[in-house]
């Protein structure tokens, strides 16, 4: 009947709270908690983006700015290194630990060429003059929504990386486990994740 | 979580992963075609939103979790999309009828 009754038998119903409401473990659950709080970061950028693209009226062609084969092929990279995580993520949890560390150091290799994607193409709009609060498309905002949003998810795919490379040595060293790699695995899912929208709403809309 | 061990492995993955990828080439066809721009903007965002469902869901696995952290996770996103186009979409298309 009261609360200690409740701990000694284990909930099992998805609403019957028990010991572990969420049926995740602390650390898994801290990273959710991050990821939510993180969306709304990306969230406001986003809809600050979208607020000055409609209040303004107009904006640049961003088919004649930015190449779109270079973008179309940086989000088939991350969507592949998305699916090697996940493989990756797959491995651990069966204990094939060679496949582990293949997957992980394939998914960090598809985060720096996408960030080499990102480097030609920022250099590139560098290059034709584009600055963060000038730019010769006509719309200041322009390129300051477009540096500080991709700024801010290049700074994450950087920082997955190292996330990853850590993941990966601290694995071959066996010092974590499986659920490390699903935790580091749900970070890259949520770069890739993000991606998706600014694919949508920067590029192509 | 233990079930997933047992439906099939790897295949999932492949699975997800190619179906996003013919999300990404619609919405690059579709960009190349001259849609108007309303109808272009709504595909567009339906397209992502699937994407986004599929990654989450399989990629993250959030399919497989406990109902009440699946909530506790897609409420708040709710919320926030809700909040954030009513609040907020109206003014800038306020500002742009001030503008003109």
């Amino acid at each position: 009947m009261t609360a200690t009754h409740a701990m000694d038998h284990p909930a099992t119903g998805d609403w019957s709270g028990g010991r572990s409401p969420f049926g995740v473990s602390w650390p898994k659950l801290m990273m959710w908690l991050f990821l939510v709080q993180d969306t709304l970061t990306f969230a406001a950028l986003l809809t600050g983006y979208g607020v000055m693209r409609l209040s303004i009226g107009r904006w640049p062609a961003q088919a004649e700015v930015f190449n779109l084969y270079l973008v179309g092929a940086m989000t088939f990279i991350l969507i592949c290194s998305s699916a090697t995580m996940a493989v990756a993520v797959a491995a651990a949890r069966r204990g094939e630990g060679a496949r582990v560390s293949r997957f992980l150091l394939l998914t960090a290799l598809g985060g720096v060429l996408f960030l080499a994607g990102q480097y030609i193409e920022w250099s590139h709009l560098i290059h034709e003059g584009g600055r963060l609060f000038t730019n010769p498309w006509g719309i200041p905002q322009f390129t300051a929504t477009f540096f500080i949003t991709t700024g801010f998810h290049g700074a994450h795919v950087s920082v997955g990386v190292i996330y990853l490379l850590i993941t990966l040595l601290r694995w071959r060293r066996g010092r974590i486990q499986p659920e490390s790699v699903e935790i580091a695995g749900l970070y890259w899912h949520f770069v890739d994740l993000v991606w998706v929208f600014i694919f949508t709403l920067l590029y192509l809309i | 979580m233990a079930h997933i061990e047992h439906s099939g492995g790897y295949r999932i993955y492949a699975v997800t992963w190619f179906w996003l990828l013919v999300i990404t080439l619609v919405e690059l066809a579709i960009v190349l075609l001259h849609v108007p721009k309303l109808v272009l903007a709504t595909a567009l965002i339906v397209m992502a939103l699937l994407k986004a469902g599929l990654i989450v869901a399989y990629f993250m696995h959030l399919r497989y979790e406990r109902l009440s952290f699946v909530y506790a996770v897609l409420v708040p996103m709710v919320f926030l999309a809700v909040v954030l186009w009513t609040g907020v979409f109206p003014d800038a298309l306020n500002v742009l009828r001030l503008r003109r």
